[in-house]
């Protein structure tokens, strides 16, 4: 038995709209899952029904062998770090992270111990008399932080914290977290929107996609197997290249481009990915295009361009001299494409 | 520095403004150090004279009304009492209110916050047979209970609660579930520390409302014992108006400046606070 099991999970809000349809999933001890998806995809909704703050229409959830659905979310022993960090702005530092512990009927001098131990840890022990107003974005997000771990909960709960930072902090806060949740060994959930942030926090990430997970697995096993179309579409930065074609016999039909797939698929409508990385461009290539537009981005670049109608990007060193307009030629290794049915939006 | 000339008009502006204002406060202060006999033959002064500890001594401490038992002091207290009371519940009582209004989720929320508000429209003046026959029934004539009870509904300072609740985010409020708080702690813990600057206001604007009340407590009160300080305004230093003796016009000025004193403390008081949440601003 997992550690957090959700079972058929299912949330409708009285409105009618189905925010989360039947999802399952098992999360072990220790593990950091990161729940990933475009805005409005119910990834909220399911990390708020972990925490209680959302009912449950149908389905499942225990926390460490015990169901939780109808349990008050102060009981359930989570602690949830809020997008705007939900500070609360009339209490110094030191009360907002001491208030839940009090709550709890702790002693005093636990309290003071705790709240100075987590602060050091998180390096704003000069800040516990200030009120939040008083703090900057970074500092503000500490605190949150801090505001959780004193707790010391069975599970942390992230809600996109990072997307109020600028990026430097946002680059260098995700890092503090991913150090402090290997450190303290704390089952953690984190919500993005972002891939990025996904792909380095998580050591499991679960696309979901309108309320349904789309894929679960490991960064690496979402980059390179992507289960569906929108799993492909989703994760990678520049997106991956997607061309409608038909295959007969192994045969991918682009326009009058032809890729062959070694195998003996037939499929009528049917969707080729490939990761603009894995085009690579020598002057030996089977392929051959022009370049629309070339975005210059340091030690690489990104060349636009279209085979048949259909546009496609490639990613490759800035080293290679190549100018808006100019003809190139490339190859695309077989074992570098992902194929999906169009019907059924599924890997084949 | 140079003085720009619209400086000077807008200075010239605000202080006759001000001139405006406290003048015929200072005129009738003066007027109230004043003995009645030079207030008569000279009229309204504008320094002060020599009759001031007499005067108010007077005021203070003569015994008035019909049956000559009470002093205004005891007016004073009553106007006080009434006022705090009407004010500390009104305060409260809307605070809650509102309150119940925003976080409990309720079918009827909206409806029953609308049929609140519209009792603006229904003033105490309006309302003031029933509320009479209902406090008289409920035997609360000539008590304080009387005064103060049928006056703490207020939908403006409910209004205002609703509408600054309303402005706090929900996170705070899920944040603090999750740190245990139940509803009665997020109340004292969280939105009456927020809302300060708010409470100041509403209870210097009730506490003013009660104090000014006239109307309700005439009606409320036929033992004199609990007549109000506004009340007295219109029956006390008179009785002798009619007869051959001066008009006692500088016990009347003395009582009307003390009559302003306890609005103007609380403002005061209280006034610090406002500008301070004000300042700070903290959400």
């Amino acid at each position: 038995m997992s550690f957090l099991e959700l079972q058929n999970i299912t949330k409708i809000y009285p409105n009618g709209t189905k925010a989360v349809n039947e999802t399952s999933l098992n999360i072990d001890n220790g593990e950091f899952v990161v729940f990933v998806g475009p805005s409005g995809c119910g990834k909220s909704t399911l990390l708020r029904m972990i925490a209680g703050l959302e009912d449950i229409t149908s389905g499942e959830i225990s926390l460490d062998g015990n169901i939780i659905n109808n349990i008050d979310p102060s009981e359930r022993d989570v602690a949830m770090v809020f997008q705007n960090y939900a500070l609360y702005p009339h209490m110094s530092v030191f009360n907002n992270m001491s208030y839940g512990l009090k709550n709890r009927g702790i002693s005093k001098d636990e309290i003071n111990n705790k709240v100075n131990d987590v602060a050091k840890l998180l390096e704003i022990d000069q800040l516990l008399t200030r009120k939040p107003s008083m703090l900057s974005g970074g500092q503000r997000q500490r605190v949150a932080m801090g505001r959780a771990i004193v707790r010391n909960p069975k599970i942390f709960l992230f809600d996109e914290p990072l997307s109020n930072l600028d990026a430097k902090l946002r680059n260098q806060m995700r890092l503090e977290i991913k150090k402090l949740q290997r450190q303290m060994g704390v089952t953690s959930i984190f919500v993005t929107h972002d891939q990025t942030e996904a792909m380095t926090l998580g050591d499991r990430i679960v696309v979901i996609n309108n309320g349904v997970v789309e894929q679960v697995g490991t960064p690496k096993e979402i980059y390179s197997k992507p289960n569906t179309k929108f799993v492909a579409e989703f994760i990678g930065s520049p997106q991956m290249n997607l061309f409608q074609c038909k295959i007969e016999n192994g045969l991918a039909k682009i326009s009058d481009m032809q890729i062959n797939l070694n195998n003996s698929l037939n499929i009528q409508d049917a969707c080729i990915g490939v990761r603009p990385d894995d085009i690579l461009i020598s002057d030996q290539g089977e392929y051959s295009s022009s370049a629309n537009l070339v975005e210059y981005l340091g030690s690489d670049m990104i060349i636009y361009s279209s085979v048949g109608g259909q546009e496609f990007s490639c990613k490759l060193s800035s080293k290679i001299n190549l100018k808006a307009g100019d003809n190139f030629k490339f190859n695309i290794s077989p074992s570098a494409l992902h194929v999906f049915d169009n019907n059924s939006g599924q890997r084949v | 520095m140079k003085i720009k000339p619209i400086e000077i008009l807008s200075h010239i502006i605000l202080i006759l403004g001000v001139l405006l204002m406290v003048l015929p406060i200072w005129f009738s202060f003066a007027t109230s150090t004043h003995d009645n006999v030079s207030i008569m033959t000279e009229g309204m002064k504008f320094f002060l004279g020599e009759s001031f500890s007499q005067n108010y001594n007077e005021v203070l401490n003569e015994k008035g009304g019909w049956s000559e038992e009470v002093t205004a002091a005891r007016m004073f207290m009553n106007s006080f009492i009434m006022a705090l009371g009407i004010a500390t519940l009104k305060v409260v009582i809307s605070a809650m209110s509102a309150y119940a209004l925003v976080y409990f989720r309720f079918k009827l929320a909206v409806p029953i916050f609308w049929l609140i508000f519209i009792t603006l429209l229904v003033p105490l003046e309006v309302r003031i047979f029933p509320s009479y026959k209902i406090v008289s029934d409920l035997g609360l004539t000539n008590t304080y209970t009387g005064l103060i009870l049928p006056l703490v509904a207020s939908a403006t300072a409910t209004f205002f609660f609703r509408q600054f609740y309303k402005t706090i985010p929900d996170e705070l409020l899920e944040s603090a579930k999750l740190d245990g708080a139940n509803s009665w702690r997020f109340f004292i813990d969280f939105l009456l520390p927020l809302s300060k600057t708010m409470l100041a206001a509403m209870f210097i604007f009730m506490f003013v409302y009660g104090y000014s009340q006239y109307l309700w407590p005439l009606i409320m009160t036929t033992d004199e014992k609990y007549w109000t300080v506004v009340m007295g305004m219109k029956i006390i230093f008179t009785e002798n108006y009619e007869g051959v003796a001066l008009p006692r016009t500088g016990e009347r000025f003395a009582y009307i400046i003390l009559s302003m004193l306890p609005p103007v403390l609380v403002v005061v008081i209280l006034q610090r606070w406002f500008i301070k949440g004000l300042i700070q601003t903290e959400k």
